[in-house]
Parts: C-alpha cells; structure tokens; sequence
C-alpha cells in the first residue's frame, strides 16, 4: 500500500530550495484579512515528494505502458515530440494577454489548426475555444438556440437524441435548456427514421447525432435523415467522439450537419491526462457562423489578430476565461503537421482496419458481435449475454480480468441498449501483433470463464488493489483525508 | 506512416482474416456519394526534426519577454520536480480513471488533490477540477440554483470587481438557464464592493452572492461584511479566490460567522504554466452539506476485497453517463494533468513555502507600488491593500504606454481602458516572486521613459 502523502509529512520538514527565503513583511494587510493559521498541507523534502508521486504514477495503466481498447475514448499513441514542441518556451511563458504583436507565434499556430479542422470537417468556420467535447456540445446547442432565436422562432424546445447517444448529449442540451426526446434503434444499428419523422415538428431544434454510431456502425441513411430534420426546421448537430472513424474519407458537412466538435484528445492525439485536458472545438456551416463562440483567431496582411464580441456581436460568448486550452490547441496542430494530407488520410484506414480484423478475430473464436451483419466503424460492441448466462460472468468480470493480463479493458456497459456489452476500440496505432495477443487473451479467459469462473468473478488479482467497493465509497462518503 | 505500425506483410494477413481485398472494401457500407473528403488543401507530412525546428522559430517570436501582466493568469516558478512528474507517460496518457483498480495512482492523487484544495479553503468538500476558473464560477452559480431549487426566480449578484472574463463565461453559460445576473457596482475610491448598492437587495430574495478575493483589481474585499450579508439575506455565499493568497488571506471557510457555502477559481497560480492561456483548472470546494450538488468527477476511498485502502470515482449517479437529461452538469471531462501538478506543487512549497510565495508577490508589488509612486503623471488608483497586482491610472493612452513599453521587451500590464471605461486610462499590474528588485528598478525607469515619450506625441 502507498500512503498518502499526509502520512508522510513531518512538522517542519521542507522542500527548502523551493522556498523564497527572506523575511518578507505583510503589515500594510489588516490582520482581520490574513490567515492565521497555515494551511495543512504536507511537510515532506523534495525527495520524499519526486519519490511518492513517482510510485502513484506506477500504479497506473496508460497508453504509454499498456494496451487501452477503451471504446469511444480513441486512445491512440500520444507522439513526444508534439508534447516537447508545446513546451517551448515561446509557448509554455507566453501570456494568454499579451499584446497581439507578441502573439503572433500561438496565433499562427491557432489560425492553422482552424484551417486545417475546416477542411477535414466540411465546415465554414472554426471557433477553437470550448475545452472538452461537452463544451463543444454546451456551445453547439447554444449556436442553435440562437439561431432559432435570432429568426423569432420560440417554439423549438426540444432537441433530439438516439437511444444510444452519449451521455453528455442530452445532459448538454438540458444545459441549455432544452427538452429531450431520445429516439430509439432499429435492429440492423441504424436510427428508427419512422419513429425520427414522428418526433419531428415545429417544436423541434435539432439533433444530435454521433457517425458512425456510439454502436461501431455507420449510419446509412444520414442523408434522409438530414432531409427530415431541416424540412421540420431542425439542425443538426454531430458529436465528433468517432471523427476518427471518417478522418479523410467522410465530411460531417456534406453528410448534411450544420455544427459539430472535434475531440482533440481522441482525433488528434492529444494526451488525457488521467481525464483532462481535452479540447472541443466547434465547427458550422454557413447559418451558424455569427454564432461562434469568442475568441477566434483572424489572418490580416498585418498579421493575425484576436476576433471578439466587438468583432462577432451575434456570439453566444465567451466559454472560457482566456482562449481555452490552448496547450492543446498547440498539441494538436503539431500532430496534424507531423501527420500531413496523406498521413490524415490514412487514420480512419488504419484504424477500421485493425477494428475489423480484431472483430473478424474474435467472431472467428466465438464471440458474438452485437451486429452481426455489419461491418465495424473504428470501433464495435460484442455481448456476452450469452457467456454470462451460461458461466455466470459479466461484462465486469471479463473486463477485470483483462486487467490481470495487462490490457486496459474496453468501455463496458455502453452503449446502455446492449446487454453486457463491451465497446472495443483498437485505434491506428496499434500493431497486428498487439492485437492478436489481446484476441488470444480473451479467448483464455473465456476458456477461465468455463472451467473457473470464480478468477472472473474475483479479478483482478495481479494489481496494486483487489476489486474495489464502490457501494461503501458512495455510502460512506470519504472524500477527503482527516487526521 | 507516422504512428501506423502496420507493414505491407501484416495488411496482407488483416485483409485476409477480414475476408476482404482491400482497405477501401471496409468503407462498402458508406454511401459512395459521401466518401468525398478531399485534404488537398493541408499541407503534407513533415518529419518530428523539421516540425521542432520550424516551431523553434515560431515559438522564438513571443519568447524572452519581461511580463508585468497578471489579470487571471500568472507567472510563478514552477519547480523542475514539477514538470518532470507530470510528464511522465503514466500520468499523461491515462484516460479518466474508469477502471479503479488500474488507475490508483491518478485516483490517490486525486484523493491528496481534494484534501489539500478543501483545507486551502478551509471547507469540507472539494471536487476533482473542472475546467478553467471561469466555467468553475459558472458551476458553482448553477449549483447554487440547484441548492435554492424552492426561489421563484433566480437572481445571482455579480460584483463588478469580478474579472470581466468571468463575467462574460458565467453570461454565456448560465443564462441559458433563465438566470438573471445583476451587476454590483464598486466604490471608487476604495476599489471594493460597494457595501451601498448591496444594501439595496436588503431582504430580496437573492439566490446567491459572488465574493472575488483579492477581487480584479488586486484589492482584498471585505469578505467577512459580504458573507454575513448573503447569509442574513438566506443567498448562497460563494467565494471565488486566487488558491495561492488563500495561504496568505484568511481562506473562505472562515469568512464572516459561518464562512462561505462554496469557494472556487482558477488553480493556474500553483504549478501550471502561462502557457497561452490553458490548459489551466477550475476547483470547486463546499460544505459537505451541499455535496451531492458538487458537479464533476469526485473521488472518494474505499477498501477493497481484501479490506485494503484504495480509491474509485464515486457519487456518479449525479453524473451525465449515468443521468444523461438529469444530471447535475454535462461535464465529462477535468483537468486531471493540471491538477496532478497543482497536487505536486503543493506538496513540494508545503504550507510554510505556499505562505511565502505569497507573501514574496505581496512584497515585491508593495516595492513597486512605492517606486511609482514617485513617478510624475501616474497615480495608484485605489487605496485598499492590494494582494499581488494593483491599478495604475495615467494622463495618456494605456495602449500608447503599452506599446512604448514593448519595446523594452517588457509587457507592462493589463489594460483596462476596454473593460473598464469609466475608470479612465488605466492598467492593472501584476507582481510575482519571480521580479527581483532589478527587475522593478528596470520596469519603473522603462515606465517613467515610456510615459514622457507618449505625453510629447500627445502634446
């Protein structure tokens, strides 16, 4: 066990080279506005802190260490070299205020990256601010209320959702302050477009629609679809959580969308961080582009300058304090260059590839895909209701076990309309041997599964923890250390 | 092929145990008259050394300068341990800790993370981050409507001390929710909240009241009268701070008889880079009362099967993937990377060197403060105590100033004359531990130079 860092402490120990040593004085601060104790924070030496973070960071599965199929998360190869660039120093010092003229670096940088996501997307514009893909969506649907509004017309309260949507999508369009109707599924992976003309009506704002679906397909009929909502008046709005699935094949705009994100930290390789940074820019067809969120980044024959709310008085605003995470931004412009027109190009090859050689892999083993007759996106579910029946298992128990192997499991338990489902997705950048090597580590835990389950049932066993109780964490609420 | 593995012996096999002859066959179920993505216009691949040496150059142009400027984002060390942790692979490109029992060191230390945040602030609860201190303001309003979900209507009270910027986030996202933000006006002289125009919401129904410390000015506000007013008045008090003078500045949880409900802000100040302006951190604390409205990832310890410590993310039935239309934000994602520094950084400054940070970029301001004092055609606009920035107001353009300065190499400051136009020609300037006394002398000369040789073009 690795103690917490408080356990560590002791009173008057420091990290002295990180201290500013002189006598410093605050008497101009009348004491009813200071402190007067300090905060409790640990006394440790520089060691004992390079030491304990070190080891917690051993206690972690990532992409740098292990293989994380993690379904609809699009966990690719994070390239160094992008995070060494981005810490140049011209980058990492320079302030978010500074005067246009000492900017002009970040901003070249900026204003390519909105180039470069216009021309991948179909889009006629470009904001780069929202901070992770629920931002994207929060500013997506807030450009739609305000097209609805700035026409007159109040009656479009209600923005539709797929059954099989992520969660984000109705949570944003709640944010604001919409109703949602969610739609159901057919059989075949497609979206009910019987039950879609049915929802449809003057009461309609839009849609949001991920494709390839959150089920690892392709929705075929996008363009009727598309027809359907604008003929009510609706727009439609793409999560871009699976672009990596269509990058250089398929445009968002010409299957008929009118405002997206891009999920710079799935597409565009930029590292999560243990659940952040990310990084949601938005992009929209012509109707939108008053629209967009501030600021965004302008080319002029004197340079590149800021545009704002002076510049874009119809914006739905600011998302963030500065120009949203911009280190991101950085991130993923270097890895569009490092990649260029004919590396893009092959991103959603590769990565279907290796999606449906490791479905034909596991099909092949038994294993049963939760569409059987059709072909996977970057991405596809298998069920193991059957197995779960039959050896009295879950999807957890297969994805913990995964764990003892070394692979990072896939997304379980999602999307919620497929019964102990398991949402795999290898990603362009790993190799034919890594995937194999997961297909056959499957296949031996289901052979566990028949002849003992209770390695399942029990897993993992190799790892720093055994499985965790979650009912007593939410029950017994311990969310910060007492001493 | 930059990142794809893949060699023409193993498409070969692929292709085969798929049972198809080319990649393209994959694409078979696209309508064919939608597979018309044309990247002819991107630029083609480059190399990691021709790209590095191209960004050299690009990054070189904004480089080397001196920087004055706070005003949300500040300059502070950032020690070596610091950068080295937080780069490591295992941290960087973890995804969110979905599978506790793999990610117990994201999760431990975000456990440590919440733990230090809460006693910053001396308040029993914190979150895992959100994204930047404004959208974290913007939560905290929201969470506030929640707690007072019984008000008819729902009115939040907005100093105009507060930074702009938020002012404008908070606007764009809470008022898709039929929330109304009314703006406080400040004294002039003092540059604080004016204790005047709040009493005319004596005995209103006000959903919640925004307490700015130090506020953008730099003043230190008169928290303990703003907090007991908002409890008097049953309005949520929510306190939005600078984490680093909390080590300095009494922290929100003993503002006034009760402390505040809720403190937030922005955590750049503790180990994040400038950096363009992110990625930086929101942090939201609040009374354990209120947790159950806390928005985004929180963690909490447990045991597992063995009756060992560990540590899961929890309360996630608030949250949008398993509440999808009920849940209490949209948030998916924090800033897990950005507080894996902060939790380092703190960790390594430890109470007394937080302290003193602090107190250094209290002092230096203090030095600079008095030197400019003695400058002719300058005037420090407010009389209150200051944190770590303070307002300077001149005869002439700001802009013109800001422009001399910059050829100095040096970035004067904030200009207010946009944001505040009432206020005249001002700039807000900012100083850290980072200045040395040299650096003030410079900065003092260079502004003294900068406002004469504007004052002859304007005359």
């Amino acid at each position: 066990m690795t103690q917490l860092i408080f356990e560590l402490s002791q009173q008057h120990r420091r990290a002295a080279s990180q201290i500013p040593a002189a006598n410093y004085d605050c008497s101009d601060i009348p004491a009813e506005f200071l402190r007067k104790t300090l905060p409790r924070l640990p006394e440790v030496s520089e060691l004992d802190v390079v030491r304990h973070f070190t080891q917690l960071s051993q206690r972690n599965f990532s992409i740098d260490t292990h293989f994380y199929p993690l379904g609809s998360c699009t966990m690719k190869y994070n390239p160094r070299g992008v995070h060494r660039m981005a810490m140049l120093e011209g980058f990492l010092q320079h302030h978010p205020l500074s005067l246009e003229v000492h900017s002009q670096g970040f901003m070249a940088c900026a204003y390519e990256l909105q180039e470069m996501l216009k021309a991948v997307t179909g889009m006629r514009a470009v904001s780069l601010t929202p901070m992770a893909g629920a931002q994207g969506e929060f500013a997506g649907v807030a450009m739609i209320r305000a097209y609805h509004r700035a026409r007159a017309d109040h009656a479009r309260d209600e923005i539709l959702v797929p059954d099989a949507a992520h969660g984000t999508n109705p949570a944003s369009a709640v944010q604001c302050g919409f109703k949602v109707r969610e739609i159901a599924t057919g059989s075949d992976g497609n979206m009910d477009i019987d039950a879609l003309r049915a929802a449809v009506g003057p009461h309609t704002a839009g849609i949001m629609l991920t494709n390839p679906s959150t089920l690892g397909v392709f929705e075929q009929k996008i363009r009727e679809m598309s027809k359907i909502i604008h003929a009510a008046g609706g727009l439609l709005y793409y999560d871009g959580a699976n672009l990596n699935a269509i990058l250089g094949k398929v445009r968002p705009g010409d299957m008929g969308f009118d405002v997206m994100h891009i999920n710079l930290h799935k597409t565009f390789a930029t590292p999560h961080g243990g659940g952040g940074p990310g990084g949601g820019p938005v992009a929209v067809g012509e109707r939108l582009v008053p629209f967009l969120p501030v600021p965004m980044v302008q080319k002029t024959a004197d340079g590149f300058r800021w545009l704002t709310e002076t510049d874009c008085p119809e914006t739905i605003g600011r998302l963030s304090t500065f120009m949203g995470n911009a280190g991101i931004i950085l991130r993923a412009y270097f890895y569009a260059r490092l990649l260029g027109r004919e590396g893009l190009h092959r991103v959603a090859e590769f990565a279907t590839l290796n999606a449906n050689y490791l479905l034909a892999k596991l099909t092949a083993a038994g294993f049963t895909p939760a569409y059987v007759t059709r072909r996977a996106s970057h991405e596809f579910i298998i069920t193991l209701k059957n197995e779960a029946k039959t050896f009295h298992i879950t999807a957890l128990d297969v994805a913990k076990r995964l764990l003892d192997y070394g692979f990072h499991a896939p997304t379980m338990y999602f999307p919620l309309l497929i019964p102990e489902c398991l949402l795999i997705e290898p990603t362009e950048t790993e190799s034919k041997q890594t995937l194999d090597a997961f297909a056959d580590v499957l296949i031996k835990i289901m052979q566990e599964a028949k002849t003992n389950p209770a390695l399942l049932q029990t897993a993992p066993h190799t790892l720093p923890v055994k499985r965790l109780d979650d009912v007593k964490a939410a029950r017994e609420l311990d969310l910060v250390y007492i001493q | 092929m930059p990142f794809i593995p893949h060699t023409s012996e193993d498409i070969k096999q692929m292709l085969a145990t798929i049972n198809v002859v080319n990649i393209q066959q994959l694409f078979d179920e696209i309508p064919k008259d939608l597979l018309t993505a044309d990247l002819s216009s991107l630029p083609l691949g480059v190399t990691e050394m021709e790209l590095m040496r191209e960004m050299r150059e690009c990054a070189n142009q904004d480089a080397g300068l001196q920087c004055f400027i706070g005003a949300g984002a500040y300059e502070h060390h950032i020690p070596a341990a610091v950068w080295d942790i937080v780069g490591r692979g295992e941290f960087m490109t973890a995804y969110t800790p979905y599978q506790a029992e793999a990610s117990q060191g994201t999760l431990q230390l975000l456990y440590e993370y919440q733990t230090m945040m809460a006693r910053l602030m001396d308040l029993n609860v914190s979150n895992a981050s959100l994204y930047d201190g404004a959208s974290a303001l913007a939560e905290a309003i929201l969470m506030a409507v929640r707690i007072q979900r019984k008000h008819q209507s729902h009115r939040v009270l907005i100093p105009r001390t507060l930074h702009p910027y938020y002012r404008q986030v908070i606007h764009a996202i809470v008022s898709q929710q039929n929330i109304e933000l009314i703006e406080i006006a400040f004294n002039e002289k003092t540059g604080r909240t004016d204790q005047k125009a709040l009493a005319a919401f004596d005995k209103q129904e006000i959903t919640a009241l925004v307490i700015p410390q130090p506020n953008f000015f730099g003043v230190i506000e008169e928290v303990d009268l703003l907090t007991d007013w908002a409890k008097t008045q049953n309005a949520i008090a929510v306190a939005v701070v600078n984490p680093l003078a909390m080590a300095l500045l009494k922290p929100p949880g003993q503002w006034g008889k009760t402390g505040v409900d809720i403190a937030c802000g922005e955590g750049q100040p503790l180990g994040v880079p400038l950096s363009s302006g992110g990625p930086y951190y929101g942090f939201l604390t609040c009374k354990k009362e209120h947790v159950r409205q806390l928005p985004g990832r929180i963690i909490g310890r447990t045991v597992d099967a063995e009756g060992k410590q560990g540590f899961v993310l929890t309360l996630q039935a608030r949250e949008q993937h398993i509440r999808r239309a009920k849940a209490t934000s949209n948030i998916c994602t924090n800033q897990g990377l950005l507080v894996t520094a902060s939790t380092i950084y703190m960790s390594l400054l430890g109470p007394e060197g937080l302290r003193q940070v602090a107190l250094a970029s209290h002092h230096q301001l203090r030095l600079l403060k008095e030197k400019v004092a003695q400058l002719a055609d300058v005037k420090i606009l407010f009389s209150s105590p200051c944190f770590h920035e303070c307002v300077l107001q001149f005869k002439t353009p700001v802009k013109k100033i800001l422009q001399a300065l910059a050829t100095y190499r040096i970035q004067g400051g904030f200009n207010l004359q946009p944001v505040y136009p009432e206020l005249g020609e001002c700039l807000l300037v900012c100083v850290t531990e980072t200045k040395t006394s040299e650096d003030l002398e410079q900065f003092v000369r260079r502004l003294r130079e900068a406002v004469s040789a504007v004052r002859e073009v304007c005359v």
